[in-house]
């Protein structure tokens, strides 16, 4: 199952790879975002799997995009491979530290703890002039290697580059949810007393996710960075948190593919609504949730179970 | 403090306080392996604190407790599962939304990976090992029939022999089973002593099991342990603690359950 599975998605990445001089640049563009975001939104299915909502994970994504934009202006230095590992250690980092106080509380506390945490970076970010304050800062124009593209193969070249990073980390996340530590998920919603009594420290556990989630965050905050160019406070802010849990729900728990399939829903219903209405897009979208919850509370990967129960049930 | 070679567990002169209250005190026993210690006492005897004691639950205030020639005392709970001490508790404790497979499968995972941060990412929840050890569990407390039933839908009796399975399935020496049959129907109850208590036999498992209802006790124990007040008053064979005047005097059901045909002295 985990082996077709893999298949199956190393296929669609594949695939999506080799289209993409065939895609109009709007495309690619909004799929690279899309993309970056993707990566976040499956940090928060690593902690939902556990009963845990983080409405604060725009934090990682804003260490991740201002590492990447700060190291190339602070060192010059601008080469993607380097800066998106930079970007993914340094939110990696914080969730270390962060996980110590976060891995002991749970629900509506472990959600607001984690909302608060990205308010306090949003804040002096906005309070630091020298970092642009609330205009933030561009990003300087990356290079792959020594290789500098320009405009429309700089976008291209941005585009696989998200395509290859997630590829490894949905890869790396589906290994780790068929390891122990990955399983133990539902159990602990289910009943923390008893995997305690198994042995095991639910504290550590959790806190293991937490970093994941951190680093996962930090990846698609340093995509994000490069493929906007340009990084801003806003990146912290409560309501790119609350994007994230979005298209989490949109997308649901259980499968890593669903978290993109969930993004590129997501932004493709932002942008044409934004398109066809931009004075009620946030209506088009807070619809588009209150249908998700309705009718595929499981989010859109319940889809695939239940066509799968079908083709089942008529063979 | 010396130990006989023989006794797989050994607490001495064990007490426990919260703040002015005095939960155990003066306990001092000694239990071969394979053994099955029947412990009884009326509510707030001490039972329950004793037991947590062992587990590591709660720290005791004085004493030591002796696992296979090791010291215990006051190590974490988690540890001390891993020394080889599993319990199962008075309300089932199961992961309801797992079927019985996967509960008992992830409790043999991690029965079997080294532990540590580590050894639960690096160890898959699908090995094969995990997966032959979980289906022998279910087979030997037979239930092999709801395998695949999620465990929100077990009945009560079932519940209550997945959770000491899981509790069996990571093959710990020692056992401390509390009130295995509360919750159970008096007909079903016999029957579910009897399943768990072969299993355990055969996986050659000592076992201290809390217990109310006398029958049950002097069916399956080889020695009883009578509390009362926070300490042992009584340690011997089924016949001879349940038929000591003193438990008799002080734990109720005792006299009702033994002393039929013997009219006991107002």
């Amino acid at each position: 199952m985990g082996g077709r599975g893999q298949l199956a998605g190393g296929l669609m990445f594949l695939f999506a790879a080799a289209a993409a001089p065939l895609l109009p640049d709007w495309v690619v563009s909004l799929v690279t975002i899309a993309f970056a975001n993707a990566l976040v939104v499956l940090g928060l299915v690593v902690l939902w799997r556990a009963g845990l909502v983080s409405f604060g994970q725009a934090l990682y994504y804003c260490i991740g995009a201002y590492a990447v934009a700060l190291t190339a202006r602070w060192t010059g230095f601008t080469d993607v491979f380097a800066l998106v590992v930079i970007g993914g250690v340094a939110a990696g980092l914080m969730a270390v530290l962060i996980g110590f106080l976060l891995a002991r509380y749970r629900e509506i506390f472990f959600a607001m703890l984690s909302l608060a945490l990205s308010m306090i970076l949003y804040g002096v970010l906005v309070k630091s002039e020298s970092l642009g304050s609330t205009d933030g800062f561009s990003v300087a124009t990356p290079t792959f290697l020594g290789y500098a593209p320009h405009r429309d193969a700089l976008g291209l070249a941005l585009y696989w580059l998200t395509l290859g990073v997630d590829a490894i980390g949905a890869m790396l996340v589906g290994v780790y949810f068929r390891s122990v530590a990955g399983a133990l998920a539902a159990p602990i919603r289910d009943n923390e007393i008893r995997v305690e009594f198994l042995g095991v420290s639910v504290t550590s556990i959790i806190h293991i996710k937490v970093v994941i989630a951190g680093i996962l965050g930090g990846l698609g905050g340093a995509l994000a960075a490069l493929a906007i160019g340009h990084v801003d406070p806003n990146m912290s802010y409560w309501t790119t948190s609350g994007g994230f849990v979005f298209v989490t729900i949109l997308a649901g728990s259980g499968y890593v593919a669903a978290a993109f399939v969930g993004s590129l829903v997501f932004e493709a219903v932002r942008s044409f609504a934004f398109d066809v209405m931009p004075q009620l897009w946030q209506m088009t979208l807070g619809s588009v949730l209150l249908l998700t919850i309705l009718f595929l509370p499981d989010g859109l990967g319940s889809l695939v179970a239940r066509l799968k129960r079908r083709g089942e049930a008529k063979s | 403090m010396s130990t006989s070679n023989s006794a797989i567990l050994a607490v001495h002169d064990l007490e426990k306080t919260f703040g002015s209250l005095v939960a155990a005190r003066d306990i001092t026993v000694s239990v071969p392996a394979e053994q099955t210690v029947g412990v009884i006492g009326a509510n707030g005897a001490g039972k329950t604190t004793f037991i947590n004691m062992i587990t590591g639950h709660l720290t005791p205030s004085k004493g030591s407790i002796w696992f296979e020639d090791k010291e215990i005392t006051g190590k974490p709970s988690r540890e001390i599962t891993r020394l080889g001490i599993s319990r199962s508790f008075q309300v089932a404790q199961i992961f309801p939304s797992l079927t019985v497979f996967e509960n008992m499968r992830i409790a043999a995972a991690i029965a079997r990976c080294s532990g540590g941060v580590l050894g639960n990412i690096s160890t898959p929840v699908h090995s094969g090992a995990a997966t032959v050890e979980a289906e022998a569990t279910i087979d030997l407390f037979q239930i092999g029939r709801y395998r695949d039933t999620p465990a929100n839908a077990l009945p009560q009796g079932v519940r209550k022999l997945l959770d000491i399975g899981m509790a069996v399935v990571g093959w710990p020496r020692l056992l401390l089973l509390d009130e295995p049959t509360s919750g159970i129907s008096v007909e079903e109850k016999f029957d579910l002593m009897n399943v768990v208590m072969s299993a355990l036999k055969t996986r050659k498992i000592t076992v201290l099991f809390v217990e109310h209802d006398m029958e049950i006790v002097a069916r399956f124990a080889d020695r009883v342990l009578a509390f009362y007040d926070g300490t042992v008053i009584a340690d011997g064979t089924p016949t001879e603690t349940l038929d000591n005047p003193r438990v008799q005097e002080l734990i109720s059901g005792v006299r009702l359950k033994t002393s039929t045909g013997r009219p006991g002295h107002a």
